[in-house]
């Protein structure tokens, strides 16, 4: 190494641990509108490129829920001149690999790889076909189709499962979000199905690009340029009607297991909701805390009815849901009902102590570089400030918005979104 | 070799061979080991205690006391309450928590740099100071029986492991569940849990493991100031409890509510316990690797992908561990299809390298993975201080990290066919099978109440 390189890599060194500090995301708009978001770090000779659609499973066709899981899961199964075997073999061989799934909102795929330049093309290329021409083979997908409805069965027997499709069910009962894969929805879809889904959702318009590693900016300019241009223009995806209110009930499902599961909760807030901060800071109160958290004290640590207790909110595109979750012996299930809704209900009226709001706000203050430590969790973070519009200065205003939350906004906010008489609640194996 | 010329300079900016000793080591008057590895990347640190103590110290009658005592390590000592622990460390900013194996119990915070100090003098604390108050001890047992029906009794798969564990071993104390069978549960005391800490938490019995923007120098001097005043004891001696050898084939079934069947195939298999000298244990890393370090190797394209017999399929093996070792293969037939045809195809495959081995493409590819990986590490600061607990943990020095991924690296395609042909042998097998069973044997529809 030269003394000019070892400078070089100096300087660059600096300029990462600067940008720690507080991430510096650069943001562009590549040929065909896909979105492109890039935070440069030169710490380690690592490049992660995630490429995220708004084509999640809110846009399964009525009927055809499933289709948005396995169209992610089949890009990788055969595109272009390589078939499933060859894409495989092709990232091991480099030492990359692929990665990202479909959830309610986003499908997304990923490449980790070695940033040397030999290595990165090479994965890049990949990841490229498998995005522009995937094959969609019927044979393949025939195979893929039987293994999903086998997993859907089983997970219709785990109580945990049952649970959370019954509680997702009674949120959403005319929104997308409440319709979720079945063996018999699976086994109506066709690989057309897939073909079609792809050719309207991966599209250039629809698209949000992250990258996060060792490159320059006009390197990861060229790569989302031609990540974006092999896709069509396309536009943006079209939003179903947001989920309307509905009225609380109980859903009480059998299970021979020996602990029952329970779910209580509501569709809350969407991504950037304003009242996002007051409700985060005082959740973490309630249940959001871990350990030190009212409901852990009081469920857990007071009369042993759990080993896990929670709540939290769960932000997305559209209204997603604030959710308590807890399991407990089958046989008490009545009793740790009663004193999770009472510390709910204390929360409701009271919001938290002084004291509280100040702990909840040392915790999430002072954990914040904790969310920023690795290129993986950069790369998570970026991704969804882009793939939901967030302010691109969302990560550097976090501290401040948590510091300014008042115990009135936090009772303001949660009388606002989590209204005892529309709660749902659904337990599984409950005596 | 950019990369080791950038993490050098990270590391320790100006002294460019001091960086090789990173780690860097202490060890205290009373026996206590100081792990540091610096890492400047991000303002934030990981402390990690590791006691060498675990569910293979435990007699019978009294299984899933070690981790008991995990649970019971954060209800308070004379100078810091039950829960506070917790508080103190949510209150800097921290991320906290802890896990028990068969070998080893280990505690972690994860804090912004300025907050070690504080960590160090709360670890310490409870190191030697832990109250374990007959009221806390009744809660938190009752916690840990909700862990275990959660974990194990409402989870056919773990059953089935369990299952499988008490069956592979008979002597050595790897029969037991880590979270300890119900009744044991059910009738353990806060003595037995006190018994425990005093017996064993102890500094002379632990190591620190500190990875993350730190001076190794300060560390050290913090290690001195809180642990350096705590007092070692010998401990007693630990009988080796040698698994005789298996003879013959051994078989579980275990039913359970579930749709799909499971097959497990466990093979005896040795362990890591000379670095240098031993060979067999990287042989079998890689080939764990061949059949199954990628989506195309070669169990999922053959027994998935190409012959639809499995839906899932896959091959586990530790090479390091302080007992016996096992190389395990496991997976779920296809619909149609039974466990006994997923049995016969494994063996094909098992056959298939004991005859004709492995190419020198697939061991290449697993070679290259293995690289990538440990450059993929350096992105955690908490896995690089797993990795070096863990590997402590099993009684080897975690400065031969290096030396066992150049070991990994040297590993030929006959070794790797020779050691199949070595442990894929039916007289250490043990076989396990869930028999799934309908939810509701009465086949009665599940009731659905709804009130609004």
């Amino acid at each position: 190494m030269t003394m000019k390189r070892l400078l070089t890599a100096a300087i660059a060194l600096l300029a990462a641990q600067a940008a720690l500090a507080g991430v510096r995301i650069e943001h562009w708009v590549a040929p065909g509108g896909a979105r492109v978001y890039f935070v440069e770090s030169r710490v380690l000779p690592i490049l992660d490129v995630q490429v995220d659609f708004a084509a999640g499973s809110m846009f399964d066709p009525p009927g055809k829920s499933g289709t948005a899981s396995l169209t992610r899961s089949a890009l990788s199964l055969g595109a272009g001149k390589l078939d499933e075997t060859a894409i495989a073999e092709q990232m091991a061989d480099i030492g990359a690999s692929l990665g990202g799934s479909a959830d309610n909102d986003r499908a997304s795929i990923s490449v980790r790889t070695l940033a040397a330049p030999e290595k990165r093309n090479a994965a890049l290329d990949v990841l490229r076909t498998v995005l522009h021409a995937p094959r969609f083979e019927a044979a393949i997908f025939e195979r893929e189709k039987a293994r999903t409805i086998s997993a859907l069965k089983e997970a219709l027997t785990r109580p945990d499962s049952i649970a959370s499709k019954a509680f997702w069910g009674a949120m959403y009962p005319d929104h997308p979000y409440g319709r979720q894969a079945s063996p018999e929805s699976v086994a109506s879809l066709t690989r057309d199905d897939l073909a079609a889904f792809h050719a309207r959702y991966y599209t250039a318009a629809n698209a949000s690009i992250t990258l996060v590693g060792d490159i320059s900016r006009s390197e990861a300019e060229r790569i989302a340029e031609a990540i974006a241009a092999g896709l069509p223009k396309g536009s943006a995806a079209i939003l179903p009607a947001a989920p309307q209110p509905t009225a609380g009930k109980t859903v009480k499902l059998e299970h021979p297991a020996s602990q029952a599961h329970i779910h209580i909760g509501l569709p809350a807030i969407e991504r950037g909701n304003p009242d996002f901060f007051p409700l985060v800071v005082g959740n973490y109160t309630l249940g959001g805390g871990g350990f030190v958290s009212r409901l852990m004290k009081e469920v857990r640590d007071k009369r042993g009815y759990a080993y896990s207790v929670s709540s939290y909110f769960n932000p997305l595109r559209q209204p997603g849901p604030f959710q308590i979750s807890l399991q407990t012996k089958r046989s008490q299930a009545g009793e740790a009902i009663k004193v999770t809704r009472d510390v709910l209900d204390g929360f409701l009226q009271q919001g938290p102590s002084e004291e509280e709001l100040a702990a909840a706000k040392a915790n999430l203050t002072g954990s914040f570089p904790l969310r920023l430590d690795s290129n993986r969790k950069i790369l998570d973070n970026v991704a969804v400030i882009g793939f939901y519009g967030l302010p691109l200065d969302y990560l550097d205003h976090y501290q401040e918005k948590v510091r300014a939350v008042t115990v009135d906004d936090i009772k303001r906010a949660f009388s606002r979104y989590v209204r005892p008489a529309d709660l749902i609640t659904v337990t599984v194996a409950a005596d | 070799m950019r990369m080791r010329h950038l993490l050098t300079l990270f590391l320790l900016p100006g002294l460019l061979t001091a960086a090789l000793a990173n780690p860097y080591e202490t060890t205290l008057k009373n026996g206590l080991r100081i792990i540091v590895k610096e890492d400047r990347r991000a303002p934030t640190v990981a402390q990690m205690v590791w006691y060498r103590i675990g569910s293979m110290d435990e007699v019978d009658g009294a299984s899933g006391v070690a981790h008991v005592l995990e649970h019971m390590m954060f209800k308070g000592t004379p100078s810091v309450g039950p829960g506070e622990f917790n508080k103190l460390v949510a209150a800097a900013g921290g991320r906290d928590n802890a896990f028990t194996s068969r070998d080893y119990t280990a505690y972690f915070q994860q804090v912004p740099k300025e907050k070690l100090a504080e960590m160090m003098r709360l670890e310490a604390d409870r190191m030697r100071h832990l109250n374990v108050d007959p009221k806390e001890f009744a809660q938190e047992i009752k916690v840990v029986m909700e862990e275990r029906r959660m974990r194990t009794d409402d989870n056919p798969q773990s059953r089935l492991f369990e299952q499988m564990n008490a069956v592979a071993f008979q002597a050595h104390p790897y029969r037991r569940p880590i979270i300890g069978w119900m009744n044991d549960l059910e009738t353990m005391t806060a003595a037995d849990a006190k018994s425990w800490y005093d017996t064993w938490y102890v500094p002379n019995n632990a190591y620190v493991v500190i990875v993350g923007d730190v001076d190794h120098r300060e560390v050290f001097a913090l290690a001195e100031k809180y642990y350096g005043v705590l007092e070692s004891r010998a401990l007693p001696v630990r009988k080796p409890q040698v698994e005789p050898a298996q003879e013959g084939t051994r078989r579980v079934n275990v039913k359970a509510p579930a749709e799909l069947p499971v097959l497990i195939m466990g093979y005896k298999a040795p362990v890591l316990r000379d670095v240098e000298k031993d060979s067999d244990p990287y042989a079998l890393t890689m080939l764990a690797a061949v059949l199954d370090g990628h989506d195309a190797a070669r169990l999922t394209r053959k027994l998935v992908r190409e012959d639809k017999v499995a839906l899932s399929v896959g091959i586990d093996y530790d090479s390091t561990a302080r007992g016996p070792g096992m190389i395990y293969l496991h997976g779920s037939p296809s619909a149609g299809r039974t466990v006994a045809d997923l049995e016969t195809a494994l063996r094909a495959e098992i056959t298939r390298i004991q005859k004709d081995g492995i190419s020198e493409q697939e061991l290449k590819r697993a070679r290259a993975q293995l690289v990538a990986a440990q450059i993929y590490k350096l992105d955690s600061m908490f896995g690089q201080a797993m990795e070096i607990g863990q590997t402590e943990s099993a009684g080897i020095p975690y400065q031969k990290i290096d030396r066992m991924l150049e070991k990994l690296q040297q590993v030929t395609a006959a070794e790797v066919q020779a050691v199949a042909k070595k442990y894929f042998s039916d007289d250490t097998l043990t076989i396990g099978v869930l028999d799934p069973q309908p939810l509701d044997s009465k086949a009665r529809r599940a009731a659905v109440a709804a009130r609004h």
